[in-house]
């Protein structure tokens, strides 16, 4: 079939590789038009500056951290940093046990406080309900007319505990203000508070805190049966409380339960925020209280891992902090990518020294690389917000001498199939067949490599590793769809074919009577059956040794030539014997 | 040009050869001394010279600094934390880095402050950096986990893509061998090792052992067909294929080399201690250490793994046997592919 020859083939995989970086780079020009990217990789603290906290989670009781216990608190801890007004602040896991956070600037004092406290869980009875948003300023009473509590209060849900300033802060509180969700640390746990339900809107004086967090023993969430053991397809979050709790519990179930609402109602709040409102339905004796309500699936999960995560109060420890001013960043990415580029040209140098012409394939090949790498970086950052790091820059510029080695282990391949008497073009067909195994095999360790250091290691590294990783599938990519079939056609121009001085693959270099002849005359390829007795007669010292000398490849080949002297088309098929 | 293609031509023929199988004994010790060298003078130095994230400490570099007197520096620390212990060094033109035992958070606040002032720069010219005591085990307990999950995966991989856990073995056990001595050399030298560093380290892993795989597929083709070839032994098989991998070693490491080095350069001279710099060492050395380290341990270190398969030691017998009586027929030069011109 005329569609299958190797250059037709060549030509089809360059045009699909074209359409990649084409592809890739519309969707980033659709990025930029619609000003989701800026179309250039965004950078991460060390070269942006900024500041990184490594943090560690420590509990009161010593207890290790589950990973879900640790994402609740990574979600926490972007909660506060987001209450705290720091915009663009990045919080995540790395490897068990780390959260990394990292944000522009310099924290203020309340902020570094605010990341580094533990969550503060407590349980509150509600006293008096209102509306969500504030009061009317006309509809107000006025502090001073406010009457005072006539008697200490009995007990949580007393309205006793209402003095006229939190009546006052009742009227006033907007809940739909802006910053009504933020942090409120620092709640007095004897006094009433006021505090919004932004699940059901409404707002609540809320009684001094009668159960916290720690005398939670576990929490989790599943479906509620009826006595019969029948599901009833309700989701529900299961509490149990440790001893005291049990009997705090118990008390406080006691007195809610019958009251009419919202005085049967207590609140649960995380941070002084509320998560969970639930009226009390009976008196919880053993411990274990069912919260029903209209849960999904998800919202349960959420409140069980809040009511987990409260039970084990985590704070954290600074491990490491940076705090990396903007120009020393600037500087070390100006000279970082200064010495990319000087490291790029001295390889472009070498190459051309080494392979001549195909210095030239070396070059672009390392270009589209360059370009395809690029490409991924830019979009990740917009999809996933990867950040560039100092050492992700090494990465990237270690990779070109990785990357350059794949087209040296190929081009050695094709000089060794010429020095098997093969013309340039089958001897690059039949190097590829070899070089392509040898390539992909070795890449794969290095992407075993980046794969396994992303994964296990904290800090830099992953951004090192990342950037190894990824050139190195840019480097596969590049190999077998623009160097291989670039060869493939250059194989074809009448500079290669025959050999030119320029061109690196000069036959008579390698063993071969050469082709060139100078002043454009081409010597006619003639099949090795041929040529092979004239080269052995250069090298030999007697002929008989000289065939003992061959090395199997060479025996092979020369066998091979045979063959292509019988049947010359076969010639184009790279090597099948040893598949 | 016309000599390396010569020289490559002689190497892929067979016709020019070093011994790197054959000699094994002598590299073996050449590579024993390195290693006791480097491990030695370490010792000597008094160990690795561990950067402030394995000590834990605080670090302080101000840049664009005018008047760079270390005396600033100290007498900041010193003012604000009598006991803080404070190295003062101008690692860079302009650039003055300070390291203090370890502050409390606040403290390390205050110091970045009061050096700002002291040496009179904007306030985002001071990079402060607060390690606390336990990061550094914790990163470096989180490398060794990696770089086990990472050896036994790679061995399995090589074992299964060779079919043959000696390649394998020979692989990582000349990647060890690599990794230690360059953490020697890195310790000799004494530069100061920091989390940069290890990443150096760690690529050298990737690296080396990405050398190791391509010359071993060479290993892997000249030693498919046994039966086929009645001329050479194992290891002079294996030696062949090193040989005509030769060039391409040679090529490969020059060019992995001269990006770093640039980088390294560059890392050094103009920015001083820093990431670029760690990291450029470390891979600079590794790489170098890497390439000679296949051609001299991982490829001889196979050739004797096999050395005591007894179909192997036939093999051998009869075609030294063989080559023995063609040498009395013919009284020209013998053949061998021991050459040591």
């Amino acid at each position: 079939m005329a569609s299958k020859t190797p250059q037709s083939r060549a030509r089809r995989t360059l045009t699909w590789l074209a359409a990649i970086i084409v592809g890739l780079g519309v969707i980033l020009g659709i990025g930029v038009a619609t000003n989701n990217t800026s179309g250039v990789p965004l950078l991460a603290l060390d070269l942006e500056g900024g500041t990184q906290m490594v943090l560690s989670p420590e509990t009161s009781t010593g207890e290790a951290v589950t990973p879900e216990q640790m994402s609740q608190a990574v979600e926490i801890i972007r909660q506060r940093v987001d209450g705290s007004g720091v915009s663009e602040a990045e919080i995540n896991t790395q490897g068990d046990n780390n959260v990394v956070v990292s944000m522009p600037g310099t924290p203020d004092e309340q902020t570094r406080e605010l990341i580094q406290a533990s969550a503060n869980m407590e349980f509150r009875s509600v006293i008096t309900a209102g509306s969500f948003t504030a009061t009317p300023e006309d509809e107000r009473e006025d502090v001073s007319e406010i009457p005072e509590p006539d008697a200490e209060p009995e007990n949580g849900s007393d309205p006793n505990w209402i003095t006229p300033e939190i009546y006052d802060e009742f009227q006033q509180t907007d809940c739909t203000a802006p910053d009504a969700n933020q942090i409120r640390d620092n709640l007095p746990a004897d006094e009433a508070i006021v505090a919004c339900d932004f699940e059901t809107n409404s707002k609540y004086i809320l009684g001094p805190v009668e159960i916290s967090g720690d005398q939670i023993d576990s929490a989790d969430y599943g479906m509620s049966q009826t006595p019969t053991g029948v599901s009833a397809n309700q989701w529900v979050v299961n509490i149990s409380f440790e001893s005291e709790g049990t009997k705090a519990f118990q008390e406080v179930t006691q007195r809610l339960t019958g009251q009419s609402s919202p005085q049967n109602q207590f609140a649960i709040l995380l941070d002084g925020q509320i998560v969970s409102a639930p009226a009390s339905q009976a008196v919880i004796a053993d411990g274990q209280a069912q919260i029903s309500g209209d849960f999904d699936e998800e919202r349960a999960g959420q409140l069980a891992e809040q009511l987990e995560y409260g039970a084990l109060p985590i704070s954290f420890d600074v491990e490491s902090e940076q705090q990396i001013s903007a120009t020393l960043g600037q500087d070390q990415l100006f000279w970082g990518l200064v010495a990319g580029l000087i490291g790029l040209g001295l390889v472009a140098v070498y190459q051309f020294f080494q392979y001549r012409a195909l210095g030239l394939v070396t070059l672009s090949s390392i270009v589209i690389m360059g370009l395809l790498t690029y490409l991924a970086i830019v979009l990740l950052g917009w999809s996933d917000n990867y950040r560039l790091s100092l050492a992700g820059i090494a990465g990237i510029i270690v990779s070109i001498g990785l990357t350059a080695d794949s087209f040296i282990v190929y081009f050695e391949r094709i000089k060794d199939e010429m020095r098997n008497a093969r013309p340039f073009e089958s001897a690059v067909n039949y190097g590829w067949e070899r070089a392509k195994r040898t390539i992909t095999v070795s890449k794969l360790v290095n992407i075993l490599a980046s794969v396994v250091l992303y994964f296990v290691a904290v800090g830099n590294v992953r951004g090192f590793a990342f950037t190894l990783g990824l050139t190195s599938i840019a480097d596969l990519i590049v190999v077998f769809m623009f160097t291989h079939p670039l060869m493939q056609l250059l194989a074809r121009t009448r500079f290669f074919a025959s050999g030119h001085p320029m061109s690196g693959m000069d036959p008579s270099l390698l063993g071969q009577k050469p082709l060139y002849q100078g002043a454009g005359r081409v010597r006619e390829f003639r099949p090795e059956s041929e040529v092979a007795p004239k080269r052995n007669k250069k090298n030999k010292r007697s002929g008989k040794e000289a065939a003992q000398r061959q090395t199997i490849a060479e025996r092979r080949a020369a066998e091979r030539a045979e063959m292509v002297s019988t049947n010359k088309s076969s010639d184009d098929e790279p090597a099948r014997e040893d598949l | 040009m016309s000599r390396l293609a010569t020289w490559g031509n002689e190497l892929y023929a067979g016709k020019k050869s070093y011994p790197f199988v054959q000699r094994w004994k002598t590299w073996f010790i050449v590579a024993l001394v390195l290693l006791l060298a480097a491990g030695g003078i370490t010792a000597l130095r008094g160990g690795f010279n561990l950067g402030i994230d394995f000590r834990g400490g605080s670090e302080f570099t101000v840049s664009g600094v005018e008047n760079s007197h270390p005396a600033i520096g100290e007498r900041v620390v010193a003012d604000l934390v009598p006991d803080g212990d404070a190295t003062v060094t101008n690692i860079a033109s302009g650039t003055i880095r300070v390291q203090t035992a370890e502050l409390s958070d606040e403290q390390t606040l205050e110091v970045a402050n009061n050096l700002q002032e002291g040496y009179d720069v904007p306030a985002d010219q001071v990079t402060s950096n607060f390690v606390g005591p336990t990061w550094g085990d914790a990163i470096s307990q989180q490398m060794l986990i990696g770089l086990i999950i990472f050896l036994v995966l790679v061995a399995l991989y090589l074992a299964f893509y060779f079919r043959t856990w000696k390649m394998s073995a020979a692989a990582i056990v000349g990647l060890l061998y690599v990794v230690v001595l360059t953490v020697g050399i890195y310790g000799a030298v004494g530069f100061e090792v920091t989390p940069s560093a290890i990443i150096g380290f760690l690529l050298i892993l990737s690296y080396s052992l990405y050398d190791t795989v391509v010359v071993f597929d060479k290993i892997r083709e000249n030693t498919k067909y046994l039966e086929a070839d009645r001329q050479r032994t194992f290891d002079e098989l294996v030696n062949l294929a090193v040989n005509q991998t030769l060039v391409r070693s040679i090529t490969t490491s020059i060019v992995g080399i001269l990006p770093v080095g640039s980088i390294l350069f560059i890392g050094a001279g103009l920015l001083g201690a820093g990431t670029l710099r760690d990291i450029s060492l470390s891979i600079f050395v590794g790489i170098i250490v890497g390439t000679v380290a296949t051609l001299f341990i991982q490829a001889p270190l196979y050739a004797l793994f096999r050395r005591n398969e007894s179909s192997l030691q036939e093999r051998d017998k009869r075609i030294l046997r063989s080559r023995k009586n063609r040498a009395e027929d013919t009284t020209e030069d013998n053949i061998t592919s021991i050459d040591t011109n």
